[in-house]
């Protein structure tokens, strides 16, 4: 691995302009390959997951489709294993398990996704501001942020739970608003990093305004770590959803969603049902798969020398 | 100095105590309809509202409440749960029914943390020794799966294949509370494998990173080019420098293990605090959410505190700040 990244700092260090950062593409490894396989796989499945699927979400297949030539007149249809009819078996209502699962990808990855933009627009505008505003300011900001950083994540959304009940519109505000305070600290560390770098300080000397400043030092100095950021925070906010859906206090039925699917089908696995099973392997190779990807892209921008030489 | 910078910690880690206290009076009270109303229920007339509301001191302002809360909980007591509350009775001491759980939980946890912190440091270390090497790239890729995948997603494999394949452990690990022995580390042993493997994950991943920072410091890297081998570099430059992060890691996996014990037990039904809790949430019960909630977040933020601790002790700079 190192020696690949050798050659890539060779082709290309020269062919920039001296005062210009040297670009680098990244270049993935097998695992970052595959983790860009599968996330665009779940992406499609977004778009297009209920249109692919063979049943509607709700159907309750028919049991005369499981029955075998000479076996039983009326077999169950709950907790079937896979077969031809149903590509990964039944759930305990007797539903398709893959239907279920491409029209979860939906909901699952939406509600994630539409949080984690949530707890970014919160926490990048909240936490720059903290970086470039006043003492006071990041003072008062950051107490309150440390005071809610201090109450765990899975404690902070059961209570509010027992408090409002859980709704999607619910689901997506708080989510957002408990990560937005771990969000508030990255954006706020690398914002203040930036800040006090010399070329702010000549835009500062230049009579250049706090919004210019902001819109065109910081943010553009701050946009890659993010990013990476982004992925991981996402790949934390699927996890907490579907935890939460798993204790059947997240997305509620008949709704199909990965971690309340599990939940549902939870009294298969003493019987050796792959029904909950399946559900939970979906999230971990979405998750799995952004993790990898933001791995590679990690390992492209920090490598030290000592690393390599050990 | 260091006296110092430690009561300072501790002052802080008490504030926000407080602040965490406040946050979760505030977010309990937000809704209409108070815990008078949810103890009654069906059963409620305006009359014994308004007296249960004089008995509990509902009938106070808010702010009162919450001193009156909070002074209870110094005094260990946390307040009537509607559980078992009906005509004539209004429920049952959230104390007597934390009590056992808590035991339960403990108990869970101190298994959990006898075996992870070993397994994984010494783990954590191997992996860190040969960095690029075969082993690390196996050890580096089946933590960052574990601890990308769902704590219950570790639960139900570790169910299939010691439950339901092997049928060596019970898939549930229930107690009925006359266990001793052998039967109670068996029913244990199915949540303790599942939290030892998620926070082994953890714990084995920072321990790596810790070392790999620390083998990057200016130091070593004088070492390295004197000559000295890996080996002795690590064990006799890097290791003791990683004492306080190590701590700081173990601790914070410790609260860490927090999320992970509310989805163990649940996926077990196994009779701890945070199951206690669940079943609250579901049945909209917030004097004892609250309680419970108060506990595992006391214990988070004493856990956050021995970390920073860890890394004040052992790093003079920041036990002498500028």
């Amino acid at each position: 691995m190192s020696q690949e990244e050798n050659t890539i700092e060779e082709e290309t260090a020269f062919q920039e302009l001296p005062d210009a950062p040297p670009r680098r593409k990244i270049r993935f490894t097998i695992s970052g390959k595959i983790g860009i396989f599968f996330v665009l796989f779940w992406i499609m499945m977004v778009l297009i997951g209920p249109y692919v699927a063979p049943y509607n979400e709700a159907d309750f297949l028919d049991e005369s489709l499981f029955i075998v030539p000479g076996g039983d007149e009326y077999p169950d249809t709950d907790y079937q294993p896979p077969s031809k009819v149903a590509y990964l078996g039944t759930d305990y209502l007797g539903r398709d398990t893959l239907s279920r699962i491409l029209y979860g990808a939906r909901t699952t990855i939406g509600i994630s996704f539409v949080a984690t933009l949530l707890a970014y627009l919160l926490g990048v505008t909240l936490g720059i501001a903290a970086a470039v505003g006043s003492e006071w300011l990041d003072m008062s900001l950051s107490r309150f942020n440390d005071a809610f950083l201090s109450i765990p994540t899975i404690m902070m959304g059961l209570v509010v739970i027992a408090a409002v009940g859980s709704t999607i519109p619910i689901l997506i505000v708080m989510t957002g608003f408990i990560y937005a305070t771990s969000v508030f600290r990255v954006a706020r560390s690398l914002g203040q990093d930036v800040m006090v770098s010399d070329f702010v300080e000549a835009a500062k000397v230049r009579g250049e305004g706090l919004w210019w400043i902001i819109t065109r030092e910081i943010l553009p100095n701050v946009v890659m770590p993010l990013a990476t950021d982004f992925g991981l925070r996402f790949v934390w906010i699927i996890l907490f959803i579907s935890s939460l859906s798993f204790l059947g206090l997240g997305v509620q039925p008949p709704m199909s969603d990965w971690g309340s699917m599990v939940k549902e089908n939870l009294g298969g696995l003493p019987y050796g049902s792959i029904a909950p099973l399946m559900p939970s392997l979906a999230i971990a190779t979405l998750t799995i798969s952004i993790n990898l990807i933001v791995d590679d892209i990690s390992a492209h921008s920090g490598g030290k020398l000592s690393n390599r030489m050990i | 100095m260091l006296v110092q910078a430690i009561i300072k910690r501790i002052l802080i880690s008490f504030v926000t105590l407080l602040v965490v206290s406040i946050i979760i009076f505030i977010g309990t009270s937000l809704l209409p309809g108070d815990v008078a109303n949810i103890i009654l229920g069906q059963m409620a007339t305006p009359e014994s509202l308004a007296a249960l509301r004089e008995h509990l001191g509902l009938d106070q302002p808010p702010h009162v409440r919450y001193f009156m809360w909070l002074g209870n909980l110094f005094t260990g007591d946390l307040g009537m749960s509607k559980a078992g509350s009906g005509i004539g009775t209004v429920g049952t001491e959230i104390s007597v029914m934390i009590v056992p759980r808590l035991v339960n939980t403990l108990r869970l946890a101190g298994m959990v943390a006898v075996i992870s912190i070993p397994l994984a440091m010494s783990l954590g270390l191997l992996a860190s020794m040969y960095p690029g090497s075969r082993i690390d790239r196996a050890i580096t890729f089946t933590t960052l799966s574990i601890i990308s995948v769902p704590d219950f997603l570790v639960a139900m494999i570790l169910v299939m294949i010691l439950a339901v394949q092997l049928g060596w452990l019970p898939s549930i690990a229930y107690l009925s509370g006359s266990e001793t022995g052998w039967q109670l580390i068996r029913a244990l042993l199915m949540p303790t494998l599942t939290l030892v493997t998620i926070v082994s994950a953890q714990i084995i991943r920072m321990t790596r990173a810790t070392i790999l920072n620390i083998m990057s410091s200016p130091y070593i890297e004088m070492a390295i080019l004197k000559g000295v081998n890996r080996k002795r570099i690590i064990m006799r430059h890097a290791l003791l420098n990683t004492v306080g992060p190590i701590v700081n890691v173990i601790a914070l996996n410790m609260a860490w293990l927090i999320g992970g014990v509310v989805i163990v037990e649940t996926v077990f039904a196994y009779p701890g605090l945070a199951k206690l809790m669940i079943d609250g949430v579901q049945t909209r019960d917030l004097p004892l959410v609250q309680a419970c909630a108060m506990i595992f977040c006391a214990t988070y933020v004493i856990l956050l505190m021995i970390a920073d601790m860890a890394s004040i002790i052992s790093n003079p700079r920041l036990r002498h700040p500028k």
